[in-house]
């Protein structure tokens, strides 16, 4: 059968960049879904900001027939009910079938259903599956009763073939017209499936995301700053992109890099340029959405802007030293960190306390002291994401340590998973306990995540505890971290069975059994896992593991704890007195030892464990007796269960 | 060279040649030109409405005493209102650039995300900044609610911002520097203004007189609201609009308080509470009272 090509582009007005790709790729799936039975498969997926374009071959010309089974009246119905369901499907008694389904035996019709035509299919479908797009935040248009989208549709391009697939939305009908760049291309412009990227390309709208993004990666001067997260920014919020170079004056290198690119990078989407020192040069990247520059009007322009930019930043930074950091310890009463949590004032007072508590110096107390009050400054209110860092440059700029400006500094992070920790130990304590203090404080108050619910960021501030913990090799135990906040602890612990499976790699059940011997201190978490872990690839462990959950099944069962040692003498089989000779002879031997090698002692018990399971009754109706083989088990499993809980560990054969 | 004053005109000629009525400012001080009733009470409701207007937008807080070369106590906007939006609405923006004498074709525009909302209001909208060679010259809004209503239509709300929109047709670095006729510069009709107002709104302001202000204010504001209620066959010739003054007044005040610093960020909350209660009464009644002249 001869088939089709397919292609919708759905021209919308500037859709925000970061939802493109997430909403084109819904679109594709539901396209995908529409075409399985017209035989065909999308081709392409691509999107500016003004289009979402999916592209589709081997379109069918219609669905195949079917048959669908419309089932009546029961057999036993009397005649007239027969009757009207033959005249509802409408034909004659006589067409009608009786089949049996297993509730009973039906009158039934079977109807044969013509497939439909690939046009009606979409006609019919895609208005729904358009505006069924889910996209973060949409817009009533054209109001109230209309319908919900990201932006306004201003056309809607459709063609099977040649033929233009006729729907609307919201009164725009389908047309084989496409628009061009808003400036430099047609308002409105014909086009047919082959022609249709080749037509926008004469009309300044490069279709495929990777070629814009190609060609602005080709075109950057040597020096620019990677910044992937900026270069897809750009790539979606130009049709045609085109980078130009820019030039500030060298005077603004005086302030402080972090300011300076934070300015280009947030509030100008612009690249930052250094030298092979790394250090910063007086140019910049922007990112124009237009093909050329021929008189310098535009870099002139964004030349204009970033200086008076520059300008505001420096006015900050000049107010700014007027009042010195430690006079603005006071200024935060005034500020509130949480409702019921009191000022950051508060939060000061209570993370200088904790800070030392956990064993931090005198400059980490300062750093504490000092690490909220840029929250006043001018820069930060201004350029909120620098929030620490200001106040670690101010802290430097104004003669306090280096330690402590460091401190500063860093102690918002990590601010991800892929952040790295503070540099320095001072820098780790205050992250810590700057963030246990907001956890502490927002549990207390009953403000606990739950499902994707988390305004306040207490799982990334938890997570963070937990990195700062693992790579700063710090000796905290978590219960103690917690402050006696029972949720806060599983909180804790839960992050720390992230930590340990997706970003360290070990097994669920190894971290389960772990954390299930009351490990507290995550150094000896990961010491513990390690040798779990290689204990486990002995064909010993797992066998052994399993005789521990039976043994911590016989005792649970027996809510047995031993009143007096195991008394050899009351011993009646063999099996019994291997296991206690065994167990004694490899608890001398590693006493003292490594985590690993009292694992690797313990699964070498494995034949007299086995052996003690297949001869030995546990359960003897001797009550001196059975009390003595418990005993000897209590002793076996909490020798060894100390390190990890074995019970916990899944067999994986 | 196109003055201040020229590219006002065009703006308002471009406008006016498409449908809109041209109004003065609101002489009730606002803190941006949707807080006008020419558009916060204008797009409620199902009526049809076209109308621009330059409205000082007073901010206490972004006040510098005339020495910040791009940010004032007192800047103009130009609110356009286009209600319903008509399709080709971005176009007809771009056109009005054109008007100004910015050669589309030499320049880079982009539009991108920013999305507006006023606490105080009850308002918000989807939308855009628009960036002309980097700088942000318009915000560019589909009002979505307003007073806490959703509305019937959705207008599109055009804003520039006049001062940045001249210093970059004109060149200037100084918006003070701009010639607002051929022979007077910005600076000479508006510096002393900048100097002064910042020196009461962040020295002399008495901080208890305001919040007095704000509670007589908000006292009479309540007592019209509650009026409106109690009245069943007054309603069509009820003062609304001068019950939302009240609103304004206390909008303003509250800016006032918190460049003088007088409003911590616990009282924020509750204070933004405040005016955001007056204004979705006011829009009910409004709204309502739309309804009673209509039927």
């Amino acid at each position: 059968m001869a088939t089709k090509d397919f292609l919708l582009e759905i021209g919308v007005e500037e859709i925000p960049d970061w939802m493109i790709e997430e909403g084109l790729g819904a679109l594709q799936a539901k396209v995908q879904e529409l075409i399985a039975p017209l035989s065909g498969w999308v081709s392409m997926a691509e999107a500016t900001p003004r289009r979402l374009v999916i592209g589709c071959r081997g379109i069918a010309e219609r669905e195949a027939d079917r048959e669908e089974i419309l089932s009546g009246p029961p057999k036993q119905a009397n005649p007239q009910a027969v009757e009207g369901f033959a005249k509802k499907c409408g034909v004659a008694v006589a067409d009608l079938e009786l089949i049996e389904s297993p509730k009973g035996t039906y009158y039934s019709f079977r109807k044969k259903v013509k497939g439909k035509t690939a046009i009606e299919i979409f006609s019919g479908s895609l208005p729904g599956i358009i505006l069924g797009i889910p996209w973060p935040k949409t817009m009533l248009w054209p109001g109230k009763g209309g319908a919900r989208f990201i932006r306004p549709i201003r056309w809607l391009l459709c063609l099977l073939g040649e033929e233009v697939v006729p729907f609307s939305i919201n009164g725009i009908a389908t047309k084989n017209e496409t628009s061009g760049h808003r400036q430099l291309g047609e308002y409105r412009v014909a086009v047919s499936i082959d022609n249709f990227e080749q037509t926008l390309r004469d009309n300044f709208v490069l279709l495929r995301g990777e070629e814009r993004r190609a060609k602005i990666e080709a075109e950057l001067p040597p020096g620019v700053k990677a910044d992937e997260k900026l270069l897809h920014t750009l790539t979606y919020i130009t049709e045609f992109p085109t980078p130009i170079v820019g030039d500030f004056a060298a005077s603004y290198l005086s302030l402080p890099e972090e300011v300076l690119v934070t300015v280009m990078r947030f509030h100008q989407k612009y690249f930052s340029v250094a030298d092979p020192e790394g250090g910063l040069v007086p140019k910049f990247v922007a990112v124009m959405n237009t093909a050329s520059d021929p008189e310098g009007l535009v870099k002139h322009g964004n030349e204009r802007v970033l200086r008076a930019r520059f300008n505001d930043a420096r006015f900050f930074y000049d107010v700014d030293q007027q009042k010195p950091l430690a006079a603005r310890v006071e200024d935060l009463k005034v500020v509130t960190f949480q409702k019921e949590l009191g000022s950051y004032h508060a939060k000061t007072e209570r993370v200088m306390a904790l800070v030392q508590e956990l064993g931090g110096d005198a400059a980490t107390v300062r750093a504490a002291e000092l690490a909220k009050t840029d929250l006043t400054c001018e820069m930060v209110k201004e350029f909120t994401e620098l929030q620490g860092i200001v106040g670690g440059l101010y802290a430097k700029a104004q003669g306090e340590s280096a330690e402590v400006g460091d401190a500063i500094y860093d102690h918002y992070k990590p601010v991800s998973m892929e952040d790295s920790i503070p540099r320095t130990r001072a820098g780790q304590l205050l992250s810590l306990a700057d963030k246990v203090d907001t956890l502490r404080g927002c549990f207390r108050i009953g403000m606990i995540p739950s499902g994707s619910k988390d305004p306040f960021a207490l799982r990334r501030a938890a997570q963070g505890i937990v990195k700062i913990l693992v790579e700063g090799e710090l000796n905290l135990g978590l219960k103690a971290l917690a402050g006696g906040v029972e949720k806060l602890e599983e909180f804790l612990l839960e992050r720390v069975k992230y930590y340990c499976q997706e970003i360290r790699g070990y097994a669920y059940d190894e971290v389960a059994a772990v954390l299930a011997a009351g490990a507290d201190d995550l150094q000896d978490v990961l010491i513990r896992l390690e040798a779990v872990k290689t204990v486990r690839a002995s064909e010993d462990f797992e066998p052994l593991a399993a005789a521990f959950k039976r043994m911590k099944n016989i005792l649970d069962q027996a809510k047995f704890t031993p009143s007096s040692a195991v008394d050899p003498a009351l011993f009646t089989d063999d099996a019994e007195k291997a296991l206690w000779t065994a167990f004694s002879t490899v608890a001398a031997s590693v006493k003292g030892k490594s985590y690993g090698e009292v694992l690797a002692g313990m699964a070498t018990l494995r034949p007299a464990v086995d052996l003690f399971f297949d001869k030995v009754l546990v359960n003897a109706p001797d009550q001196a007796v059975r009390a003595n083989r418990l005993t000897l088990l209590f002793g076996l499993k909490a020798e060894f269960s100390g390190i990890a809980e074995f019970s916990e560990i899944v067999p994986q054969t | 060279m196109t003055t201040y004053q020229e590219m006002i005109f065009r703006l308002k000629r471009y406008w006016a040649d498409r449908g809109c009525i041209i109004t003065e400012p609101y002489d009730v001080e606002v803190g941006a030109g949707t807080m006008c009733p020419e558009t916060f009470l204008r797009v409620l409701g199902p009526d049809k409405y076209r109308v621009a207007y330059v409205q000082p937008s007073r901010r206490p807080a972004d006040g510098r005493y005339g020495e910040n070369p791009n940010r004032l106590y007192k800047h103009s906007q130009l609110q356009v209102i286009l209600k319903p939006t008509p399709e080709d609405v971005i176009e007809q923006y771009l056109g009005s650039l054109e008007a100004i004498g910015i050669d589309l074709k030499k320049h880079d525009i982009k539009f991108e995300e920013d999305n507006w909302e006023s606490p105080t209001l009850g308002a918000w909208g989807i939308g855009w900044q628009v960036m002309l060679d980097g700088m942000e010259i318009t915000q560019f809004t589909y009002f979505q609610q307003c007073g806490g209503v959703d509305l019937d239509l959705v207008p599109a709300e055009i804003t520039y911002g006049l001062e940045r929109l001249c210093a970059f047709l004109q060149d200037k670095e100084s918006v003070y520097d701009i010639d607002w006729t051929d022979e007077f510069k910005y600076g000479q009709v508006r510096l002393k203004e900048e100097q002064q107002f910042s020196v009461y709104n962040f020295e002399m302001a008495d901080v208890p007189t305001l919040w007095k202000l704000f509670d007589l204010h908000e006292g009479e504001c309540q007592r019209l609201i509650g009026l409106y209620h109690a009245s069943e066959e007054g309603k069509q010739r009820f003062p609304v609009l001068p019950t939302y003054d009240q609103v304004l007044k206390c909008s303003n005040l509250f800016n006032l308080l918190d460049a003088r610093g007088a409003i911590s960020v616990t009282e924020r909350v509750g204070v933004i509470a405040r005016v955001r209660k007056l204004a979705v009464g006011v829009a009910g009644m409004w709204v309502d009272q739309q309804g009673q002249v209509a039927a």
